[in-house]
């Protein structure tokens, strides 16, 4: 007999019962929110993103300010390594440019850069954490950088959750 | 034996190999499985003749892929019914393989690759780190670099011009990872010269010397980027600006001049300056002006810029710098800097943030933007 409960999709409330080696227990959002880690992609924005609280431009600071704060950017991935929840990062110059396909045997065509893009990434970091609140946690911290005054920027961050693997234990 | 020692074996092994018969791709291969070996056994059991040892090895290997791989059954037999050829020494085998990992079919990213793979002695894994790529990429560049070379004559000279391009540009690659790829650009570049008997590369030999003798210097404590006039000079190495000297000179003597030898005499007056005010701008200037009959580069006159500013003073630099394209990489930050010297710490400052929007790296944005910074707070106060 065909037995569709086998076909159950990974994320199914506990109830679902009897897939074959997996506990009840640890199915479900409990297997994806409480035990298995998750990536997180963090933006920061050139532009795009609501305005800082304290929003001066960086080259109105003071020396100190800007490296005090280039210092906690660096604190802050080497903790990040140190606790196991660092996946990568990478800074982007603002020099960004649209590209599209323009048909067979054509050179792509390009468009910008764009002074006015609404929209500008600065930047991504990528964490690997055990739950979406420890990831909002992280992004707070990263937003609490000292800016101008030595006090914290409050910028916004844009926490993006990666979609995961298909759990193994729910095959 | 230390890991460098043993890759110092790596080019001529490789090129034993080939001098047999095997073909270029899988005794490179086979030599790398050698090299693992070596790793592994040689701490408990070190070998008395350390490349016969490797020699005997990876001709093992290459002999167990070539019978793996069944549709090469009858290069097997050609290779091992042939009379082996004519014996080459191991300077023309590892001269032979510079030129083969450097070769103009191959692009720049490929060339360097494989040249610290082939020549370094270098772990695919390695190499990935010190150029932060995932190792399967690194895995694919190489070996699409072997199959580009696959048909190339492996006992062709080629143009030196190339090779030392591609060391220039591993040298410039810097550090990360646990490899030092300059300290390999320099252990590569010294080897090539015990080789070959040509004046730039001495030149480029001595070009890296001298600026690897500032390294110390370059960054600070917090990994900053610390400018030239900055630096704190008594951090220089002055064992390795004494050799980048003397190399330059033997090669000056030639009077062959190069591109190289020019970079590498801007170097060495800078070297030579025990503080920045010692620094003789005068004879800077007139080296730009012979590096910049022997190439178009664009960089060189903006640097020249830069020296007539400290020779002839901030206006004659300004005009120098007029005569460039504007649109030129770092021609803001050099605006921003003889603008400052010039007396006008407002455009400098304003020229400084431009120059740290459009910076080619972090460490040089940010040098840029505490530049535009510090302006700031004094024009504040």
């Amino acid at each position: 007999m065909l037995n569709l409960r086998n076909l159950a999709p990974a994320c199914r409330e506990p109830t679902s019962g009897s897939v074959p080696g997996a506990n009840t227990a640890t199915m479900g959002p409990y297997l994806t929110k409480e035990t298995k880690m998750a990536k997180y992609l963090l933006l920061k924005h050139y532009r795009g993103a609501p305005a800082a609280v304290n929003d001066a431009p960086m080259d109105q600071w003071t020396p100190e300010e800007v490296t005090a704060h280039i210092q906690y950017m660096r604190d802050f991935a080497t903790r990040l390594q140190s606790t196991g929840e660092y996946v990568g990062e990478q800074a982007l110059s603002p020099e960004g440019t649209f590209v599209r396909y323009d048909g067979e045997g054509r050179p792509p065509v390009t468009d910008g850069p764009f002074a006015e893009t609404k929209d500008l990434v600065a930047g991504w970091m990528v964490i690997d954490v055990e739950t979406y609140e420890r990831a909002i946690e992280l992004a707070g911290e990263l937003s609490a950088a000292p800016g101008a005054g030595g006090k914290p920027i409050h910028e916004w961050l844009e926490v993006r959750p990666a979609y995961g693997e298909q759990a193994t234990a729910t095959e | 034996m230390n890991d460098s020692l043993l890759r110092e074996l790596v080019p001529a092994v490789i090129g034993v190999l080939v001098r047999r018969g095997a073909d270029f791709a899988t005794a490179e291969d086979a030599v790398q499985d050698a090299l693992v070996e070596a790793v592994r056994r040689w701490p408990d059991d070190p070998p008395l003749d350390p490349k016969g040892w490797l020699v005997t090895v990876a001709w093992r290997k290459f002999l167990d892929a070539l019978r793996a791989d069944t549709s090469r059954r009858r290069r097997e037999e050609l290779v091992e019914a042939e009379p082996m050829p004519g014996q080459g020494t191991a300077v023309d085998d590892t001269l032979a393989l510079y030129f083969l990992c450097a070769h103009p079919a191959l692009t720049s990213a490929s060339a360097v690759a494989l040249t610290l793979r082939a020549v370094g002695g270098l772990t695919t894994r390695q190499i990935a780190q010190a150029y932060l790529v995932p190792e399967t990429t690194m895995a694919q560049r190489i070996s699409r670099a072997k199959r580009t070379v696959g048909d190339v004559r492996f006992d062709q000279p080629g143009d030196v011009a190339t090779v030392l391009r591609v060391l220039y540009l591993v040298f410039n690659e810097g550090y990360s990872g646990d490899v030092d790829l300059a300290a390999e650009a320099i252990r590569l570049t010294r080897q090539l010269a015990t080789m070959i008997d040509h004046e730039e590369v001495a030149g480029l030999l001595a070009l890296m010397l001298l600026h690897h003798a500032r390294r110390p210097a370059r960054t600070g404590p917090d990994g900053r980027l610390v400018p030239l006039a900055e630096q704190d000079r008594s951090r220089w190495d002055t064992a390795l600006i004494a050799e980048g000297v003397d190399v330059l000179q033997a090669a000056l003597t030639r009077d062959r001049l190069g591109e190289f030898q020019a970079q590498a005499a801007i170097a060495a007056l800078h070297a030579d300056a025990r503080t920045v005010e010692e620094t003789d701008w005068v004879q800077i200037v007139e080296w730009y002006d012979e590096l910049g009959r022997r190439t178009d580069s664009p960089v060189v006159r903006l640097n020249r810029a830069v020296a007539v500013g400290e020779a002839d003073g901030a206006r004659a630099g300004l005009a120098a710098l007029a005569e460039l394209d504007p649109s030129l990489p770092r021609y803001a930050a050099v605006a921003a800097h003889l603008h400052e010297r010039d007396g006008d710490p407002v455009t400098a400052a304003r020229l400084y943030a431009q120059a740290a929007g459009s910076a080619p790296n972090l460490p040089e944005r940010d040098h840029l933007t505490r530049q535009a910074a510090r302006l700031n707070t004094q024009l504040r106060s």
